[in-house]
């Protein structure tokens, strides 16, 4: 178990370091540089940059090397926690992601709580009383939660808040708790704040986890264990939770790693229509003005997240999958 | 096999006690898109205590279905639409089962506790992600109020009844570290602790190899003595049937054709399709390179039942006057047998 363990975390380690090349690479495909579009930029405001200042910008940056000393040099930034210097904010990256970041892992945090808490009793009761009426609305609203693209769902639910209850969607805080700094007013403000992008972004994965539950769990209903249970004189909803439950969350457990990282990268278009101030935006702004750095930083801590939910969700199998660790041996 | 005048001991008592356990004219069906499928199609029989009563046909026969439907544990889109199931242990009243409420309390105190099943696949049937001594304290405390350590105790003692070495470490073990004889063997324990009065045991030894199944075999019939239990055993081989059975009941798609003691079935089977399945037995005096006999034709698709006797179509005895049109009714035919088919009377 040790053992299984100790491995993990070694192929973890070594997950980290691989996104991280990837992810500097990747960065570095498009053509040009920061100052390329630096220079397009100045041109569109009518001040044109020479060769020779830009390649004295190129030097500053340090961005006339080869891109592998580039990436070394970032490399030892960041073991020591730096991750580099955003061009574009003229900040060092830590301190333009800092609360964002902080931000943005409360809102996913609570976003997977939100999509387990409400999609695997609507699941369960989709397989168990399968085909009944509930089942059909759960599986109509699941298509509907699957299909609409969720700027959409934020643009309406951004309207129809402020039209029936007077309330505006925007950013994750009050004015007045914008850059206070926190203490319990602030973290009740940014509860209320909270609610509709996590209805927003939960849809999506709510729907997609209610479909695996309920075919999961049709699945293991017809499994010989459960005749077993019956027969044994259980009640019925006391052995669907105690059996067929338990396996058919095992596929939702896994899941929940892959749903993480989306949270992270795929709300952005909702976090700059909602006004969040998560990394979302950020990552968008930083590719587009080719601030490697912030990108880099960005991509590479999404990297670093997916890899931890990968290794919790196996640490949350092994708890709930006795064969696991054997398998794993 | 019981000497002769054992088989008369047990008809005495047959007119003497009642039964335990009674199955009269059992319909199951399954409501499906393509249309309802007949499982089960009138069978009936009569288990007796310390008795086996062997339930013997071809896959597809019903004889699963109709020991779920005992319990009424049949799964969607099964339905029990006819019949009865009464139920006395001991001298107490006769209840029919079927009028309890599905998954109300009062089936579900029998289920487990009176009457127990054990399953064809030692494998899948118990949870992979349970350990035994969890699922069959589960058992335990469901039909007693024991606490959770007398429960514990009591599941032990089983697990070293049932024959498994080192009882107290295997109980916090999982399916897949158990063989499958030993799986077989706890999943006996978790039926037989609550001392049910009749069992029920669908297909137990058709996953085994052949050493491992005699052995349980031995263990079942030894705990029979023990609890003077009501076994009620299904399978499709005949030839353990034989060892184990004291009544055989002879199904063909959901019908119950042929009754009556083990040795009647065996030497002097009257129903044609009884014979045909005996006859199709492997046996060990055959001539080298002899074709071994095979009841001609396939069992029908179940929504196409053949009209009147449903084995009319394979039958060698096939009476074009009768066979086709009316349903046969079970009729004596000697000692204690009974087989329904027109040979042995047209009313």
């Amino acid at each position: 178990m040790l053992g299984y363990l100790i491995r993990r975390v070694v192929y973890a380690a070594f997950a980290v370091w691989a996104v991280s090349i990837i992810s500097f690479f990747i960065i570095n495909l498009p053509p040009g540089d920061y100052v390329t579009s630096y220079i397009a930029q100045l041109a569109i405001q009518g001040n044109i940059i020479g060769a020779e200042e830009a390649e004295s910008l190129r030097e500053y940056y340090g961005l006339d090397q080869p891109i592998y000393v580039q990436y070394l040099k970032w490399m030892n930034q960041i073991r020591q926690g730096n991750l580099g210097f955003s061009f574009e904010f003229g900040l060092p990256v830590n301190d333009v992601i800092g609360e964002r970041l902080i931000l943005t892992m409360i809102l996913a945090a609570a976003t997977i709580v939100f999509i387990w808490i409400v999609a695997i009793p609507i699941g369960i009761l989709s397989a168990v009383r399968q085909y009944s009426i509930w089942d059909h609305t759960f599986t109509f609203f699941g298509f509907v939660g699957l299909a609409v693209p969720d700027f959409m769902l934020a643009l309406v639910m951004m309207y129809f808040s402020f039209v029936l209850f007077d309330f505006s969607v925007g950013g994750l805080f009050s004015p007045e708790y914008v850059s206070a700094s926190w203490s319990l007013g602030r973290g009740i403000d940014l509860a209320q704040h909270m609610i509709i992008p996590i209805i927003i972004l939960g849809t999506a994965g709510t729907a997609s986890l209610i479909r695996i539950t309920r075919a999961n769990l049709l699945d293991e209903l017809r499994k010989p264990y459960v005749a077993t249970a019956r027969a044994k004189g259980l009640s019925e909803w006391r052995l669907i939770l105690k059996y067929p439950v338990r396996m058919a969350l095992n596929p939702a457990i896994s899941l929940t790693a892959y749903i993480l990282p989306f949270l992270v990268s795929g709300s952005i278009v909702v976090s700059v229509v909602l006004g969040l101030p998560t990394v979302g935006p950020i990552l968008l702004k930083a590719l587009v003005a080719q601030d490697m750095f912030l990108a880099g930083g960005i991509i590479l801590l999404i990297g670093w997240m997916t890899v931890v939910g990968t290794f919790l969700s196996d640490l949350l199998l092994v708890w709930a999958d006795p064969r696991v660790k054997f398998e794993g041996r | 096999m019981q000497t002769p005048e054992s088989e008369s001991v047990v008809t005495e008592q047959d007119t003497v006690t009642e039964p335990l356990l009674s199955v009269q004219d059992l319909q199951t069906y399954f409501f499906t898109d393509e249309g309802t499928v007949k499982a089960v199609d009138g069978a009936s029989f009569d288990v007796y205590a310390g008795q086996t009563l062997g339930i013997v046909g071809e896959s597809g026969c019903g004889k699963s279905i109709t020991a779920k439907s005992i319990l009424q544990i049949i799964d969607r889109p099964g339905r029990i639409i006819g019949g009865q199931v009464k139920f006395s242990p001991d001298g107490a009243a006769v209840q029919n089962l079927l009028e309890l409420e599905p998954n109300g309390p009062e089936i579900r105190s029998i289920r487990g506790g009176e009457i127990s099943m054990i399953f064809q696949e030692p494998m899948t049937s118990f949870s992979p992600i349970h350990t035994f001594g969890n699922q069959i304290i589960e058992a335990i405390r469901l039909h007693s109020s024991l606490d959770k350590i007398e429960a514990h105790e009591l599941a032990v003692d089983w697990m070293r009844r049932v024959g498994i070495p080192t009882p107290e470490t295997r109980m916090s073990e999982y399916a897949y570290q158990f063989s499958g004889g030993q799986r077989q063997r706890a999943m006996i324990a978790m039926a037989l602790c609550t001392e049910p009065r009749v069992l029920i045991a669908d297909e137990p030894t058709t996953a085994l190899d052949v050493t491992t199944q005699a052995q349980i075999l031995d263990l079942l019939q030894t705990l029979q003595k023990q609890n003077d239990m009501a076994i009620v055993f299904i399978t499709h081989d005949l030839g353990v049937i034989a060892e184990v059975a004291d009544i055989v009941a002879v199904m063909y798609l959901g019908k119950v054709v042929e009754i009556g003691p083990v040795e009647s079935i065996f030497s002097s089977p009257k129903h044609p399709y009884s014979k045909a399945l005996l006859s199709s037995m492997p046996t060990i005096d055959a001539a080298h390179r002899e074709r071994m006999p095979s009841i001609t034709g396939a069992i029908p698709h179940p929504q196409n039942r053949p009209s009147g006797c449903a084995f009319h179509p394979r039958c060698p005895s096939y009476m074009s006057d009768i066979c086709g049109l009316k349903e046969p009714e079970l009729v004596s035919v000697g000692t204690d047998q009974q087989a329904s088919c027109f040979l042995y009377g047209r009313d």
